[in-house]
């Protein structure tokens, strides 16, 4: 009947959700930083994330430097320029595509199989079952994850970027002809210690995303595998949206004074 | 208090939404005696079940557990109050990234009342009081039958020598023989650990045998109570119909969820 109760209906809904989300991410942390900690959970997450992670990330980081010293070379011979290349792949990962573009490959990765994994054991009862055998899931189960995203995603940005500066090479020394000593030299002029670490910076807050969106859809999963699969399919698409909000406003915060 | 009940819940209920599960359960249960809920699907009896345990909040009533009142408990409070608990779930809710052992031994090492290696041999020992051997400590729970992984459950409820355990529907989704396996392992592992017993059921072969007193819930409500030799004259029409499983009664089977 009235056309304002579905729009009020949907607000109140939203407002409901951000308020979940803030609970969960405050009890999440605040296990974090409080005994006991399980360092054998927290490895094994380090590991799942950070080193199973590495092939997706190369090979993202790769192409990615190769594709940008190719358009750059294309769009910047026609007001001679190509100089300058070296500096806008240098400068272009480091600042951002290392970062959103390694942040955005994980999330599908991590995002998914956090929220699938947790999910699981929600729809399973083995969340139930950990409360009854005296351990609170946030600490047992959350906070490694939180920890590990927090920690591994920053190494991660660390090897995109490095990766990524040599596929740039890779391009433009043996298709675009470029001096090799020279294009090293370039980007190694070029690049400052802000570059990087705004990089960094932007890496342990996606990593807080995607930890943060896959632990929350899969705890809060119901309905046997229909719901896993919406959990599953709600952690990447929020966590890839929050990336690439969060990564304008954290840019924004970096860059602009 | 020599007579004072392990378990008094009083007026508890608890609603989801518009749906009132429980309508005001009154239920004692007494040190050392094993008390069985039975019903039919959704007449709330897993809901009682997760109060008690502190998995869900009723709106209204209270819980004693030892006389303490656990409704609004704290939560290191209620982590103590669970170290007295063990439970059986449904599905056996084993923890599927970890072997058996280590499932067995979960409580414990989270308490850390043991090392490692100790824990593997309690795990062993309380394998050996389900029946099963040592070899199947070390595999994984996706290894095991649907029998064997409640078997494994029971193991781990008992382990940390709990005063009152669970059981969540224990026959259900086994063979006949499996179930009255699981029968008589209830029995026995209670009568050796001396442990309280409350279990949910709808298979009225397993609530006779594992039994001293049967409590019915119908539509919230417990609308008979008595010990298990009455069950047959319980002068309770809906009592009869449910113990043998007839569609003609008062008991009206909701045909849409």
């Amino acid at each position: 009947m009235n056309p304002f109760q579905p729009i009020g209906r949907v607000f109140l809904k939203f407002l409901l959700t951000v308020g979940r989300i803030v609970t969960f991410t405050s009890l999440g942390l605040m296990h974090a930083f409080r005994p006991p900690y399980y360092p054998r959970m927290i490895v094994r997450q380090m590991i799942d994330i950070g080193y199973y992670s590495l092939p997706v990330v190369g090979l993202t980081a790769v192409f990615a430097g190769m594709v940008l010293a190719l358009q750059s070379y294309t769009g910047f011979s026609r007001f001679s320029a190509e100089g300058a290349i070296a500096n806008v792949v240098v400068l272009s990962i480091t600042r951002e595509l290392g970062p959103v573009l390694a942040g955005l490959m994980v999330a599908g990765r991590i995002g998914a199989s956090l929220a699938a994994e947790i999910g699981t054991m929600r729809v399973t009862e083995q969340i139930d079952a950990l409360t009854t055998l005296s351990t609170n899931p946030m600490k047992y189960l959350v906070a490694p994850r939180l920890i590990a995203g927090i920690t591994m995603f920053p190494l991660l940005v660390l090897v995109a970027d490095t990766i990524g500066v040599f596929g740039g090479y890779l391009v433009a020394v043996h298709k675009l002809g470029f001096n090799a000593s020279n294009y090293l030299q370039n980007t190694w002029n070029f690049l400052t210690a802000e570059d990087v670490n705004s990089g960094l910076v932007k890496a342990a807050v996606f990593g807080f995303i995607v930890a943060l969106m896959g632990c929350y859809h899969g705890y809060n999963s119901k309905g046997g595998a229909q719901g896993v699969g919406r959990a599953t399919t709600n952690a990447v698409v929020s966590a890839s949206i929050l990336i690439l909000c969060s990564d304008y406003i954290l840019t924004e915060m970096f860059f602009t004074k | 208090m020599a007579d004072q009940p392990k378990i008094q819940m009083r007026d508890v209920a608890k609603a989801f939404g518009p749906k009132v599960v429980l309508d005001g359960i009154d239920l004692d249960v007494g040190v050392g005696e094993s008390v069985v809920i039975i019903g039919g699907s959704g007449t709330g009896k897993s809901v009682t079940l997760k109060s008690i345990l502190g998995l869900l909040t009723p709106d209204r009533g209270s819980i004693k557990v030892d006389g303490e009142e656990v409704i609004g408990m704290g939560s290191s409070d209620r982590e103590r109050v669970n170290h007295k608990f063990g439970m059986l779930f449904q599905g056996g809710a084993l923890f599927d990234s970890l072997p058996v052992w280590e499932n067995v031994s979960f409580g414990l090492l989270a308490e850390k009342r043991c090392s490692r290696s100790q824990a593997h041999d309690i795990a062993i020992e309380k394998l050996a009081m389900v029946g099963m051997d040592a070899p199947v400590a070390d595999l994984m729970p996706s290894e095991l039958s649907g029998g064997m992984q409640k078997r494994v459950g029971l193991a781990r409820a008992i382990a940390s020598n709990p005063e009152v355990i669970f059981f969540d529907e224990p026959t259900t989704g086994l063979d006949p023989i499996m179930a009255d396996v699981i029968n008589d392992l209830i029995v026995k592992v209670t009568r050796e650990v001396g442990a309280t017993a409350l279990s949910i059921t709808h298979d009225m072969a397993s609530a006779r045998k594992i039994a001293n007193r049967i409590a019915m819930l119908y539509e919230g409500k417990i609308i008979w109570q008595g010990p298990v030799e009455d069950i047959d004259n319980s002068g309770n029409e809906y009592v009869d119909q449910f113990i043998n499983g007839k569609a003609e009664g008062p008991i009206k089977m909701a045909m849409r969820a």
